[in-house]
Formats: C-alpha cells, structure tokens, sequence
C-alpha cells in the first residue's frame, strides 16, 4: 500500500533550506547512479565521494528544515514523503546523467555556483546556515577543482570528447539562469542578511566559467534564454522517474528501517 | 582500466606531521594532477592522510626478484648489525 505525501508549511526559511537541501539530494542522487558505471575505477569512487559530500549537506539542511518548520517532519519525511510538485531543486540538477561528459558540465556549472554561493552564506546571520556553508564550503571547493580539471581534459583531449563535452554545454546552458534567481519570499531573507543575493554571485560565476571552458577550448552557447520552474515545483518529466526510484522502497513499505 | 592514455602511478600517503609518506597503494590516471586528486579519493576518504605523492610506476626501478639471494641473503647472517644491546629512550618517539 502507498504512502501519503506529507503536508510542508512553506515559511520562508523553510522554503529556502529546502530548495538548497532538494539541491543536495537530487544532485547527490544523479552522482550515485553512476556507482558501478563510471568509465574508470577511480572515477567511480570520486563520483560517489562528490555524491556522499551532497547527501551530507542534503541531511543537514532538511534536519535544519524540520527545526524549522517544528511540525514534526524530518530529513527522512522531507525526502521520502514529498510529491514531484514539492521538491524546490534547480532544474540543472534533475537532469539525466547523460554520458560521462554531461555528468561533468552539470557537476561543473553547479560546483562554480556552489562554491561561491557558500563562501558567502558563511556570513549569513542565520548561525546554522552559516556553520553549514563552512563546511559545504570544502566540498564544493574540490568539486569545482575536480570537475575543471574534466573540463580541460575532455575540451582539450580528443576530437570525440571535445565534441561531447560542447555538446554538454548546449544542452545544460539554458538551465543555468536559475541558480541566480531570487523570488519575493527570497527577497526578504536576502534584506535580513541570511541569504546571499545570488544574482551578484553571477559575475564571478562566468568569470570562473569562461575561463575553465575557454582554457578547454570549449565555448559558451550565445543565447541567454533561460529555463525556469524548479524554485516553484515545476520541473522536467525526469525528476518523477529519479523520485520513483529514491522513494520506492519507503512508499511501499511505510517507516521501513533497516 | 589500463589504457595507453591512462598510466599507472604508486601511491604515497603521510598519515600524520613527523611520519614518512608510506606506500598505499596504485592507480590509473591521464596524468599528475588527476593522479593526484584520484589518489585524493581512494586512499584519503577515511580521514588517513595529510599529504599525498604520486609517482609514475614506470620511474620506479625495482630489484629482480631472481637476484633475491645475491642481494639479501648476505644479510641475513650479520646480527651484530641489530642495535639490539641498547634501549631507546621513548622520548626519541618514531625512529
């Protein structure tokens, strides 16, 4: 028998740490797909180790949700227990795996974001935030090393992964605007000093970018048509497939534990 | 996988400020750097290390296993070479 999906009351910064936790989760879900499928060995362990750093930062911040929130949900409800329409993560980052080369542009355009976006929740005057982009900090840090040092040797390598790799870069790009996004219930917290405007992170952001892509004799698509509806619950016909996998086992046997 | 692209390296890791780089283990990688963020990965990701070096396998010189009784078994007969006739103070910590 199924399990109802539970009720999430929305407040801002509700809201807000579960946008970035459904971030963490569903990126962090992607990267364990590859487990067993990576081209090498020791790609494989690297893409689980980025995976494991995200389901980390994905457990902390739906436990600081749940405090939040204090109607008795937590990490496992928030995960298990919401419908497609309630999870709040970038569209970026629901997309499929792809071959290897899209993996990387989408861990790369991510890890860039990301590694501004917590350097500067650091400073957050909400004391949890900030002791969480501390130590996400790290992470994201040596995911963007990591996936740069790709992007050079896939742009860079041979014709075929030259010609994937750009591929990647096509199709992703449109996706990328969310991540510098701020609604109206963002605003205020951004006012409060406990969000980042991520919009003023976009500069540094394409300057990271550019570089990397440019360095791997890639190039950025012209177009600045974005993608957008993540934020809102609205997301591509893939995020329902990635949760009926995640949340199968929890939906058909409720509370199961092992 | 082994693949002309992919060489293989020796992987060193210190585990601690005072101790010597030890050997761990090997890998494939295209080159130094993905090495080393590949050695990062497998051989650090329960807290054992403080620093790591990699080293292309094929710089290494080894010792032909069948000089084995040339090369070591002189030694074997030399116990007077064993500083075993004095104490080490504990103080002096890892010799």
């Amino acid at each position: 028998m199924a399990i109802a999906s539970i009720s999430v009351s929305e407040t801002p910064l509700v809201l807000y740490t579960l946008r970035r936790a459904d971030d963490a989760l569903i990126l962090g879900h992607r990267l364990s797909e590859w487990c067993g499928h990576a081209p090498m060995l020791e790609e494989d362990m690297a893409l689980a180790n980025m995976g494991l750093d995200l389901l980390g930062q994905a457990r902390e911040l739906y436990s600081y949700a749940a405090k939040v929130e204090g109607r008795g949900n937590d990490e496992d409800k928030f995960a298990y227990l919401r419908d497609v329409r309630q999870y709040r993560n970038l569209l970026l980052l629901e997309q499929p795996n792809g071959d290897f080369a899209q993996t990387m542009v989408r861990q790369f355009f991510y890890s860039a974001y990301a590694d501004l976006y917590w350097r500067a929740m650091m400073k957050s005057s909400d004391a949890t935030l900030a002791a969480i982009a501390a130590k996400s900090e790290k992470e994201s840090a040596y995911h963007l090393r990591h996936t740069s040092e790709w992007m050079v040797r896939l742009g860079d390598g041979t014709e075929e992964s030259h010609a994937r790799a750009q591929a990647a870069i096509d199709h992703l790009w449109a996706f990328t605007g969310e991540m510098f996004e701020a609604d109206a219930s963002e605003r205020g917290l951004i006012d409060a000093g406990i969000s980042v405007d991520s919009a003023s992170l976009r500069p540094q952001w394409l300057k990271t970018v550019a570089d990397v892509v440019d360095e791997a004799t890639l190039a950025l698509p012209k177009n600045d048509w974005m993608q957008q509806g993540g934020r809102d619950g609205r997301h591509s016909e893939h995020l329902g497939h990635l949760l009926s996998e995640l949340q199968s086992m929890q939906r058909t046997f409720p509370g199961a534990a092992w | 996988m082994a693949t002309p692209n992919t060489p293989l390296w020796e992987v060193f890791i210190r585990s601690r400020n005072g101790l010597a780089h030890k050997h761990v283990g090997s890998l494939h990688a295209s080159d130094a750097t993905m090495a080393l963020q590949a050695a990062r990965d497998l051989y650090t990701r329960r807290g054992e290390g403080l620093s790591i070096w990699v080293v292309p396998s094929s710089a290494i010189t080894a010792s032909d296993p069948a000089d084995k009784g040339m090369m070591f078994e002189p030694a074997e007969s030399k116990i007077y070479r064993h500083p075993t006739f004095y104490e080490v103070p504990d103080e002096v910590g890892h010799m």
